[in-house]
């Protein structure tokens, strides 16, 4: 019963979702307030039924109703509570019941906290926003209904994938998805402000919290990716350049531009019209990682079913999103340039330096994923482009970028002063180059050293140039004040973390590449791999049993200079159903590298197992990198000028553009 | 059907068995060294996107034994993956080659960054005369300025 | 905007860029995703071998079988179809039935190569299912397999008189494929 009631809410969500598309549009092209004032209650009725629908489907799930068809496809009574629910979002359908469930969240969000906004500007935003949620909505109902019974139902459910049976994958997607879709806010604020034909420094102010949060769920997201696969793949790597992977790494790096460009559309009224076509385009890029990722024309290693026919639903929805909002571009962006006034050595231009870079490094990546399909379309033959591409190309974007993050913060707006700026950071240069010697004296000199000095001196150079950055606006002639230290905005404080955590994660991307070690032997019980001064000791292998799974369970000792370091306790796991076999490596971490042991086949009559041991130095870093970055979101999202709902646009005579 | 079937072959195929085992490697390290940067470079052709080196398929773990087979009887690292692409197509390189297709893969990138430079730098040089006049602040700017030196002390801005 | 706005007009064309650049997408897309419902599966790897001679290669037989194992001279002198199959596989199973009705009607030999299959499992899998193979070469280790560019069983090759592949078919054969592919260029090849 509840599940038919939550399809009827679902079918009604749509209904709403068109109310709040086409009114508050026609109410704000019109004059009249009472069709604009709408689009609220819409906006939050909306995100109740999806709300509804997406726990009545987590309900079915809970309670094993296999007359559901989502639930008997992806479920089964024996797996865990946790992946009960987590199997909701581990298949197309379910996944995107919550995709929409999260967007019209976002809708409602805009509708409680935008007290402050202009009502045709609000009104504009929600009714895109609604526009969006009607499209996929539809998309659920006709091509993806997790909602359909089954006559007779099955006593059982197939299972979930075992891979995804797991807390890191658990909670990957709901966080991306919180990151995709939450740029949605910022595509209808960017589409509004088109049809208004106005963009400035309070529309930037508006945008620029709601860009934030999306940027923070989907920098952890990537990264809770990232660390799952780190874990769980069995072999330490952490990040494989594959086509979905990709799909939400594009986002995040013109989201990241964004995030930028809005500063100078805030601060200088420049930048107007770029800054509405990034909105615009990343949020058209998640909807492109959607589409990819289901319709079957990519191939990825963890792409959903792929149905064309799905695809062709998602591809004319693209078509009309990204299509429509081009279009408006072309048309109304001169209708909202100005300003635009610039000085090379400024904040400003470093700015429009870092847009460069992130733009460049997003499309090089879009590049390489599409070019297979493009080389496909053409019938130029198949080709793969794979990890190495990406490194060639991607590494020689980011290097610069992490240079110049260093610098850009020094310069003042409007008419910075590099002499000056490089002269504060000569003690930065000065660790940077220390850091280079260092490497290589402790390393030794070959091509992957020299690589790998260059990428720990500029780690160094960004870290102690932020840091440098945050001790000049906290210290005074009389030295460090207090008084400074708790007045500086918490928006400064964010910059500082997430360049921190940029720095922490170069380093970690260096030191993980350049030093990664691995040792691969069969061993008999008490013989061991020694591996980066540890000796690690195979004791035994005895067979557990999980709630829904039997296991291999190897017990290794480790000791470093004969002192006991840990007892590791890899595992290899069989899973009935679906019949699959899972690795899950033992790991041990002293904060700075990880020892990552993995246990494999049985070798041999006497008792020998295949055990693989890496060293992974610096890949913690990874992730104090990531958690650094979105700490410094969500501080600077606490700034009292990013508050929702703070901004306040001034009444007229409108805030007017110096004239420059 | 067709997908079906190739489904059902790679799965029978990813059964069992893991990345590099012990029993595959060569005795010469520096042999070895180089077999495993090979297998780097080669695409699995049954699971996708996947190294012949990290997978655990078995077509891959014969493509690994192969490779090593080659180098053993003195290939080099460029002909052992020409081996390959002879019978399974560029498609099995990671790294695409430079040829007339992947031009535009290649060089799209430098592309890219030199048309965005060059809007960004004519942005830049016409600003410059426009910039050397200080401007007036608007009075929103200056109440804007005056409440941040009020309550933030010195340093006009903050940034993300 | 009551902004004082810059002195000559921007110029408008750039602005269309994104849009031609979102169209050629969107239409790229689109030709893929017809092409894909059309057929053209990505993960089919078409063979790059197409037109060339069949690769060197002198395969085992399958202990007890009438006729020998398989080897490139074998294939030379007659248009003959090369299947690659193993007992594990589902979908040769599939298949097979096919294969057995067209050995008895005697159009072209059918050469099995025997993939990453024990042979006791190749024999007892033939004596259960019929067997319809002229020659079948072991391939324990994939050296044929890799030598013919495969990616998965069940896959046929059509090779002809000269010993020169002509056509690679991924997947099983169906009586569809048989009628409207193979039967047609086999037709043809004799001639």
């Amino acid at each position: 019963m509840l599940i038919e009631l939550g399809h009827f809410a679902l079918a009604l969500a749509l209904l709403v979702a068109l109310v709040q598309g086409t009114m508050p549009l026609l109410g704000a092209a019109r004059g009249n307030p009472a069709w604009m004032a709408m689009a609220e209650p819409a906006a939050i009725v909306q995100s109740l039924l999806c709300a509804f629908a997406f726990a009545a489907l987590t309900h079915a799930y809970i309670v094993s109703d296999f007359s559901v068809i989502g639930v008997a496809q992806n479920s089964h009574t024996a797996k865990p509570l946790l992946y009960k629910i987590s199997g909701v979002w581990g298949n197309h359908e379910g996944s995107m019941v919550l995709w929409i469930t999260v967007l019209s969240v976002f809708g409602a969000a805009v509708a409680l906290f935008g007290a402050n906004l202009p009502r045709t500007l609000k009104a504009r935003t929600l009714a895109v926003q609604g526009l969006i949620g009607a499209g996929f909505i539809t998309f659920i109902l006709f091509t993806s209904n997790p909602f359909i019974r089954l006559n007779p139902a099955p006593a059982q459910g197939n299972g979930l994938n075992p891979l995804l049976q797991d807390p890191g994958l658990a909670f990957h997607p709901p966080m991306l998805y919180l990151g995709y879709v939450g740029f949605s806010v910022a595509f209808s604020f960017a589409v509004a402000a088109l049809l208004e034909g106005r963009v400035d420094s309070a529309w930037a102010r508006w945008v620029r919290p709601w860009t934030l949060a999306a940027w923070v769920f989907l920098t952890l997201g990537i990264g809770l990716g990232s660390w799952w696969a780190y874990y769980e793949l069995g072999w330490g790597g952490w990040w494989f350049w594959d086509p979905v992977e990709n799909a939400s790494f594009i986002p995040w790096l013109t989201g990241t531009a964004l995030l930028h460009s809005a500063i100078v559309v805030e601060r200088r009224e420049a930048l107007k019209s770029w800054t509405i076509l990034l909105a615009i385009i990343t949020f058209s890029l998640s909807l492109l990682g959607t589409f990819l990722v289901r319709s079957g024309i990519l191939t990825s290693v963890h792409a959903f079913a792929a149905d064309p026919a799905r695809g062709v639903f998602v591809l004319a929805l693209l078509a009309v999103a990204i299509g429509g909002s081009f279009t408006l571009y072309a048309f109304r962006a001169p209708a909202v340039d100005g300003g635009g006034v610039f000085s090379p050595i400024s904040r400003e231009g470093g700015l429009l330096i870092n847009n460069l870079l992130l733009t460049t490094a997003a499309t090089t990546v879009l590049l390489g994923t599409l070019y297979p399909l493009i080389a496909d379309a053409l019938e130029l033959g198949k080709l793969s482009v794979g990890a190495p591409y990406f490194n060639a190309v991607f590494v020689p974007l980011m290097a610069p970028l992490v240079i110049l993050t260093g610098i850009g913060p020094l310069l003042a707006w409007k008419r910075g002063d590099l002499a000056g700026a490089l002269q504060r950071l000569k003690a930065a240069a000065g660790l940077a180059a220390l850091a280079l010697i260092a490497t290589l004296a402790l390393n030794g000199v070959d091509l992957i050293n020299i690589a790998a000095a260059g990428g720990m001196a500029i780690a160094v150079w960004l870290f102690a140039a932020s840091v440098t950055e945050w001790l000049s606006r906290v210290r005074g002639q009389d030295g460090l004040s207090w008084q400074r230290i708790v007045n500086l905005p918490r928006s400064a404080y964010g910059m500082t973390c997430a360049h921190l955590g940029m720095a922490v994660l170069v380093a970690g991307v260096t030191g993980a590449t350049a030093w990664k070690e691995e040792r691969i032997e069969s061993l008999k019980p008490g013989e061991h791999i020694e591996l980066a001064g540890y000796r690690v000791t195979f004791n035994t292998a005895r067979d557990v049993r999980g709630p829904n799974y039997a296991a291999l369970q190897g017990e290794y000792t480790v000791t470093r200079d004969g002192a006991a370091v840990a007892t590791m306790r890899p595992e290899k796991r069989n899973f009935s159903q679906p019949v699959q076999q899972t690795t899950e490596a033992a790991i041990h971490t002293t904060g700075i590298s990880d020892l990552y042991v993995v246990i494999g086949d049985m070798d041999g009559a006497e008792g020998a197992f295949v055990t693989r041991v890496y060293h992974e130095p610096f890949v913690p870093f990874l992730w104090y990198g990531v958690l650094l970055m979105g700490l410094g979101g969500l501080v600077s999202l606490s700034d009292r000028r990013h508050r929702i709902g703070a901004a306040r646009r001034v009444s007229a005579p409108t805030h007017a553009l110096p004239a420059e | 059907m067709k997908r079906i079937a190739l489904f059902i072959a790679a799965v029978v195929l990813s059964a069992a068995a893991f990345a590099v085992e012990p029993g595959e490697r060569l005795a010469d390290a520096n042999q070895e060294a180089r077999a495993r940067e090979v297998s780097k470079a080669l695409r699995c052709v049954v699971c996708q996107n996947e190294t012949i080196d990290d997978s655990h398929a078995e077509l891959a773990k014969d493509m690994r034994l192969l490779v090593r087979e080659r180098i053993k009887a003195g290939d080099s690292n460029e002909q052992v993956l020409s081996y390959m692409v002879q019978r399974y197509g560029d498609f099995v390189l990671l790294k695409p080659r430079m040829t007339g297709e992947t031009l535009v893969l290649w060089f799209g990138p430098l592309i890219v960054l030199v048309l965005g430079g060059f809007i960004v730098a004519r942005r830049l040089r016409k600003a410059q005369p426009a910039a050397a006049a200080p401007a007036a602040l608007s009075a929103d700017e200056a109440r804007a300025l005056s409440e941040l030196t009020k309550n933030e002390s010195a340093k006009k801005d903050s940034a993300p | 905007m009551s902004s004082p706005e810059i002195s000559a007009p921007p110029k408008r064309w750039p602005l269309v860029v994104p849009l031609v650049v979102v169209i050629a997408l969107i239409a790229l897309f689109g030709k893929r995703l017809a092409d894909v419902e059309g057929g053209d599966d990505p993960r089919l790897l078409p063979t790059v071998l197409l037109n060339t001679p069949f690769p060197e290669m002198d395969l085992a037989a399958l202990p007890n079988r009438a006729f020998g194992g398989l080897a490139t001279t074998d294939l030379k002198g007659e248009v003959s179809l090369v299947n690659v199959w193993g007992s594990w596989c589902v979908a040769c199973l599939a298949e097979h039935p096919l294969l057995v009705a067209l050995n008895k009607e005697k159009t072209v030999p059918i050469h099995g190569i025997a993939w990453r299959d024990p042979p006791e499992a190749s024999l007892k899998w033939l004596a259960q299912h019929g067997d319809p193979y002229t020659r079948v070469g072991q391939d324990p280790r994939s050296t044929a397999a890799i030598a013919l560019g495969v990616t998965g069983a069940p896959e046929t090759f059509v090779v002809d008189a000269q010993g020169v592949i002509r056509y690679k078919h991924i997947g099983p054969i169906t009586p569809e494929v048989w009628q409207t592919k193979l039967a047609p260029l086999i037709a043809q090849l004799k001639k």
